[in-house]
């Protein structure tokens, strides 16, 4: 109730929305999240609350699962949608588009086998972040390749400048898996054998990938597997880094004059994708957030959930300060700067991040065991078998494999 | 005492225990029996703000009816325990039979999640157990000798450890041992090696991990000794000084025989929490360096696909651990309570 009145207060009368019912978010928080909510939050005659937290993922199934839902939207990714379409706790939005969604356009809309699942709201990429004048100094183009930043950060670290140039979100878990994932698209591999759920890593581009990230962590700071994005993105305002894979979305506060001196802000510059060998695609995912409606909850509460949800997400709430806090994919946003790593990613054709029910079951298997390879304890081989076998041991509990 | 009285006067505990101990450990065992019914897959296009594509999905209306039927999920009897992320009961017996050596056999047995968590867990509680009693019965003597009007103050601050919230406490050395920090860098000039990173190696982040719980559960040891230090019979410590005994024979012959049943009892309650260690793993972004069962059970559940049947199955596996570990304190205790009969 606060919220509201606050939001109301500043409030700059441009959105119209009048529902009745309930509305409940769970979502990440980041800037452009909050604003989302913030913004659906306005509505007139809603009973609104939000939980934004880093710790939403533990959190939105099990309170969407009562009836009626504790949370009737919740705020996902690519990636976290598929455990919420698994448990089958959101409804298709089919209907509720018709009714009150005529203006949102067809490019927002994420659908599953035909059925609108959910509304995406921004999208968001890894891309090389670099120092311009830092590559000035050893008179280096941008790289494009993950060879050419390797070829970077030697010139760098001969020349004296800095001792671990190369940063990156290479925490043991989420993070690395990530990484992982990143480099092993780049090098053209699948994860799958298409169509069933039977994993297939352990070959010569499962290799590339691990090898690649090895060679990059001898240019980066020793405790790289502690680094998650924060601590990475602290390194790079304390000046210690000078090229770095990271997210579009954290860039802004990269580029902002808070936390660093202005030889470090006023020389991140944001460049594409990066690409590793030759098989052309950029080693790195696409990713959509975007928001559903709980399938456990009243019609009314369906109805003025989507409809707030819709008026906070719609081309009224750019502004200003928030134009520059995401990749919107509302109609009316102007790309800055700091977008246009998210942008060059889009166009470069980078692979959307995986909406398989069990990639995410490998994504964990990825994060426990990489770090093995990388602190030199086995062979790439060993670890990506023992991937696959602590993934096929995942899948066959959760029934995707017999 | 009579029978029904007996039977009254427990009966609100025994409730509570049932309710808050019993149920949910039966509801854990059970759930570490089952597993999730077989998921039909299929192809199918799905369409965002990238273009379109085909993936992989679970047809819901295949698996519905099966959930329907069985909600608890498929038995699975111990097949969640033998698999690789447990017991691996196959890879251990695939691994002897290949040995080349015993060094061999464990390098393999080490490349398994459970037995490396297990390695942790146990070395983990072998040490820390042991000096935590050390530590706190010296920090006990201690504070016991300082002048009266100072012991208040001086307890405050020995405690101070176990006031401080864990995760707080932890995150707070995990700062001053980088590789910029205060002690990260006393590290580095101590050993004359400017690349010294506790935080990159793995022997050093087992040490830290160590230190912090001696540090964090040392004040517990300490106020129960010196509790216990307040009920020595001074008449006992007197005569011993008449005697001629020095402070070091009073200690040994007099203090330690009379906090012996106290040693016992912060045993058992540190090997329990030991065994259990997690909080400085998360802290520490150890992961990379050190897993603990806990850490592996929390680990399945925070994912973006929970593995409910795994967690279940590796707390079942803790408190067996937990239980095997307590076995000889607690014959012993009972022993000694048959004694007193």
């Amino acid at each position: 109730m606060l919220g509201t009145a606050v939001a109301a207060l500043s409030a700059t009368g441009a959105l119209a929305c009048e529902a009745d019912g309930r509305v409940s978010i769970i979502g990440n928080e980041f800037p452009a999240i909050q604003t989302v909510a913030a913004a659906a939050g306005e509505c007139s005659g809603i009973e609104f609350s939000s939980n934004l937290t880093a710790d939403h993922q533990t959190l939105n199934v099990a309170g969407m699962t009562g009836d009626p839902a504790e949370y009737t939207t919740a705020i996902v990714a690519n990636s976290s949608i598929v455990a919420l379409i698994n448990e089958d706790v959101i409804q298709p939005l089919d209907d509720l588009v018709a009714e009150y969604g005529q203006d949102i356009p067809q490019q927002q809309l994420i659908t599953v086998d035909g059925k609108i699942m959910a509304v995406a709201f921004m999208a968001n990429a890894q891309h090389l972040v670099y120092r311009a004048d830092v590559l000035e100094q050893i008179g280096a183009d941008v790289p494009t390749s993950y060879e050419e930043v390797l070829a970077a950060a030697e010139q760098i670290r001969a020349a004296g400048i800095m001792e671990n140039p190369v940063g990156g979100a290479y925490a043991a878990g989420w993070n690395l898996a990530q990484e992982f994932t990143n480099m092993y698209l780049g090098t053209g591999g699948e994860f799958f054998t298409p169509g069933t759920a039977e994993v297939s890593i352990n070959n010569e581009q499962g290799v590339e990938a691990l090898e690649m990230m090895k060679a990059l962590t001898e240019y980066m700071n020793p405790d790289y597997l502690t680094h998650d994005s924060n601590a990475t993105s602290a390194e790079w305002e304390a000046g210690n880094v000078a090229l770095m894979n990271m997210w579009g979305s954290r860039t802004g506060v990269l580029m902002d004059d808070e936390g660093s001196e202005p030889v470090v802000y006023e020389n991140t510059m944001v460049g594409g994708p990066l690409t590793v060998g030759d098989s052309g695609t950029p080693a790195n995912t696409l990713w959509w957030d975007g928001w559903t409606v709980a399938k456990n909850i009243s019609a009314e509460d369906a109805a003025a959930t989507f409809q707030a949800m819709a008026a906070g997400s719609s081309p009224a709430i750019l502004d200003e300060t928030t134009m520059s806090q995401a990749v919107w994919l509302m109609e009316g946003y102007q790309p800055e700067a700091v977008n246009e790593g998210v942008l060059a990613s889009v166009a470069a054709g980078s692979t959307p991040y995986p909406m398989r029910p069990f990639q995410g079951l490998l994504h964990t298997a990825l994060g426990d065991n990489i770090a093995d390879y990388l602190q030199g304890n086995e062979s790439a081989e060993q670890t990506l078998a023992d991937i696959e076998a602590a993934y096929t041991a995942a899948a066959t509990e959760k029934g995707f494999l017999q | 005492m009579k029978h029904s009285s007996f039977f009254w006067f427990v009966l609100p505990s025994a409730l509570l225990m049932l309710t808050f101990i019993a149920f949910p450990i039966i509801s854990v065992i059970g759930q570490s029996l089952y597993q999730e019914h077989e998921q039909v897959i299929i192809e199918v296009e799905s369409c965002g703000p990238f273009g379109c594509s085909v993936t992989e999905a679970v047809d819901l209306e295949a698996t519905e009816a099966l959930r329907e039927a069985q909600p608890l999920g498929e038995w699975a009897g111990l097949a969640i325990y033998k698999d690789r992320n447990h017991l691996a009961i196959a890879e251990v017996g695939e691994a002897w039979t290949s040995r080349v050596s015993t060094g061999d056999f464990f390098g393999s047995l080490m490349n398994l999640t459970f037995y490396r968590a297990l390695a942790f867990t146990l070395t983990y509680t072998a040490i820390v157990t042991p000096l935590t009693i050390i530590f706190g019965f010296l920090i006990a003597i201690g504070v016991n000798a300082v002048a009266r009007a100072m012991r208040g103050p001086t307890i405050f601050l020995s405690l101070l450890p176990m006031i401080v919230t864990p995760i707080v406490g932890a995150l707070v050395l995990f700062w001053m041992v980088d590789a910029r920090g205060v002690l990260g860098t006393a590290l580095q000039w101590i050993a004359d090696d400017p690349t010294l990173s506790v935080k990159a190696s793995t022997p050093l982040m087992w040490i830290m991990l160590m230190v912090y719980g001696i540090w964090s559960s040392a004040p517990f040891a300490f106020i129960v000794y010196y509790a216990g230090l307040q009920t020595v019979n001074t008449d006992t410590l007197e005569a011993a000084m008449i005697d001629g005994a020095t402070r070091w024979q009073r200690i040994r012959y007099v203090v330690i025989p009379h906090l012996v049943p106290l040693t016992t009892f912060i045993a058992l309650i540190q090997l329990m929490d030991n065994f259990r260690v997690f909080e400085p793993i998360v802290s520490f972004s150890a992961q990379a360096h050190a897993r603990s069962l806990s850490f592996a059970i929390f680990n399945d559940l925070g994912g973006e696909t929970r593995l409910l049947s795994s967690a279940a199955a590796t707390s079942v596996l803790t408190i067996i651990g937990v239980g095997i570990l307590l076995s000889p304190v607690l014959v012993r205790t009972w022993r000694d309570f048959g004694k007193q009969r």
